[in-house]
């Protein structure tokens, strides 16, 4: 969500040091899309950590009670097995945020690793960029479908299979970061000057790439979770034993006619974390990264 | 322009080459023996034999690599280990409803989404850019899915108007039952495609109308709706392009979910039966099929790019 009230603040755009990162979060959190989503993503996170503790066993079979009504087994209502549905459901979100920092994390670090080595180290450019254009060719959901079932579905296969895809995109953001950079005066003052290579990285080239990963990092977050949701559902996921709100909708699907919410309920769980994932990040990006933010309006 | 068209399609190759290495290497890093894996659990010695033999996996790597290549140049896209028909045949039995999903959700997202975003551009900070805005982040926040399923619940199992599920072959049984059965999977996959194409339609003219040559148009007496049509629009067609080509990859995703929901005989419930029967050959032609299309239509698109805008000469 755009706001027009606050301008992005050009200095934002420059986090070079340990000092200006606090004004900068202070900048951040006078956009009110980081704000609102903030406080929904710390409720969605508080809730997952303590919810699961304070109700029953979301494994728990209860045959007498099958396909219960929300209000009249439950909450949410059970499934056809009687385990309680909101329990599934708050164990779920669990699941999906795990997933969706680890591979926020994971393709972040791999994608900066490869833009930093190709946009600095020339000869290595062609060749990573166009190992990244093969595999941003594949349909994300498909490379994902085939590397689970070719190596088992455990969690760390799904993760695995849903960062491959998100590479690329971190890969070509921090090279182009990374070759704007290149050319600034600074830089080549601290190339004249002697500095070593690695230092003029760390110093000058890194803390340029920060803000746009932070706002990279909210997407693929929240994409993440989607794409495990995705795959729970078509039942390319996570093992169905783990309640994860993809397999919940995808054991709900024999019975919809019957018992919509059992789809109904996580699919609103997830699509309420993934919109405030999504708003935190376009106000990250509106007032970190100003010059995206330009063409986004 | 010749010499960049023939530049352009050489450039595709490379990226062919990594995908085509990409799916090969796929099978062959899998752990444990991919073989057996593709067996599965219950087969036999023999099983796992003939699979290996029929997939070619004693040989050398690069025997093998080279090998499949040089087949898949010549149009062949392996066969399916439990049908044994040829993948080619397969895909081409079930393509039909694919392509026409893709078909009629492109269409309609660029019906909707274009002039929804230039109205948002227009009247920027509006009652309805506020809608649009609202709607983009929205439309990327709920899963394919769930949107599906709750069209059904509304228009086919409250009001009755639309049926559940299934697909009706335009060329066998009619358009009218044809449009019946694609309106709400088209609806469902339009959603996301919608919200993308919207936003950089937004974002793009919003950039366009502050140029010049708007304030120009302006000043010699044009109407809006001329300068939005003629001077605005034309100019911010490049990028709305390129994200719809983009988009091309999140439909292929969107089409095996969609297919899944309602039921369509597709490219996308093959996918599906193949991972279940592990059928490795079909989702390896799969993807490649997949990645091809994508490819090529990224490809016609930079290519049209010289149409859209005169000042782009290669």
């Amino acid at each position: 969500m755009v706001d027009q009230s606050t301008q992005p603040d050009a200095t934002a755009a420059i986090p070079d040091s340990g000092a200006k990162d606090i004004s900068l979060w202070r900048i951040a959190l006078r956009n009110r899309g980081v704000y609102y989503g903030g406080v929904m993503l710390a409720i969605i996170v508080v809730i997952a950590i303590a919810g699961p503790w304070l109700v029953q066993d979301p494994t728990s079979l209860n045959p007498m009670n099958r396909l219960k009504a929300p209000g009249e087994g439950g909450l949410f209502g059970t499934d056809q097995l009687g385990r309680d549905v909101f329990s599934r459901v708050l164990n779920g979100a669990r699941v999906s945020l795990v997933v969706g920092i680890f591979v926020a994390v994971i393709a972040i670090s791999i994608g900066l690793v490869l833009g930093l080595v190709a946009g600095y180290i020339r000869w290595t450019d062609a060749i990573i960029m166009r190992v990244m254009d093969g595999l941003m060719s594949i349909p994300a959901i498909l490379l994902a479908i085939a590397m689970i079932s070719l190596s088992g579905a455990t969690l760390t296969t799904v993760v695995a299979a849903i960062v491959i895809p998100e590479i690329p995109r971190v890969t070509r953001l921090v090279r182009s970061v990374v070759l704007t950079v290149r050319e600034e005066a600074y830089v080549e003052a601290a190339i004249a000057a002697g500095t070593r290579t690695y230092l003029i990285m760390a110093r000058h080239v890194l803390p340029n790439t920060i803000a746009p990963l932070i706002v990279q990092a909210t997407y693929i977050c929240g994409s993440a979770m989607l794409t495990e949701a995705i795959l729970g559902f078509l039942g390319a996921g996570i093992p169905p034993e783990i309640p994860s709100w993809g397999n919940i909708m995808s054991e709900g699907r024999t019975f919809f006619q019957l018992t919509p919410w059992i789809i109904f309920f996580p699919g609103i769980a997830l699509a309420v974390t993934v919109l405030a994932v999504n708003v935190v990040g376009d106000g990250l990006r509106d007032t970190l990264d100003p010059r995206i933010a330009r063409n986004m309006r | 322009m010749f010499a960049y068209v023939l530049k352009r399609v050489a450039m595709t190759i490379p990226v062919m080459g990594v995908v085509a290495l990409f799916v090969f290497a796929l099978l062959r890093l899998a752990p444990g023996d991919p073989a057996a894996v593709i067996a599965g659990d219950y087969a036999t010695a023999e099983d796992v034999a003939r699979i290996r033999e029929q997939l070619g996996l004693s040989e050398p790597l690069f025997v093998q690599f080279f090998t499949w290549v040089w087949s898949l140049l010549q149009g062949d896209l392996g066969t399916s280990i439990f049908s044994g028909k040829p993948v080619i045949e397969l895909i081409g039995q079930r393509i039909e409803p694919t392509m026409l999903l893709a078909l009629t959700t492109i269409i309609f997202s660029i019906l909707v989404a274009v002039p929804l975003g230039t109205i948002a551009a227009f009247r920027a900070g509006s009652l309805v850019d506020r809608f649009v805005m609202l709607f983009s982040v929205g439309g990327f926040s709920v899963p394919v899915f769930v949107l599906g399923y709750i069209l059904i619940y509304v228009f086919s199992l409250n009001l009755r108007w639309l049926p559940v599920q299934g697909y009706r072959s335009p060329f066998t049984e009619g358009i009218g039952p044809f449009l019946s059965y694609i309106t709400l999977p088209t609806l469902t996959l339009s959603v996301i495609f919608i919200a993308l194409i919207a936003r950089m339609t937004r974002a793009s003219v919003i950039e366009v109308l502050e140029e010049d040559y708007i304030r120009t148009a302006r000043a010699k007496g044009q109407s809006e709706l001329k300068v939005l049509m003629r001077h605005a629009l034309r100019n911010a067609a490049v990028p709305i392009v390129t994200v719809i080509g983009i988009g091309i990859a999140l439909l292929i995703g969107g089409v095996v979910v969609t297919e899944s929901v309602y039921n369509i005989p597709g490219l996308g419930r093959l996918v599906l039966d193949a991972v279940l029967a592990r059928d490795y050959p079909i989702i390896q032609g799969l993807i490649l099929f997949f990645s091809f299309i994508y490819i090529l239509l990224n490809l016609l698109i930079d290519l049209t790019y010289t149409f859209l805008d005169p000042r782009i000469r290669y």
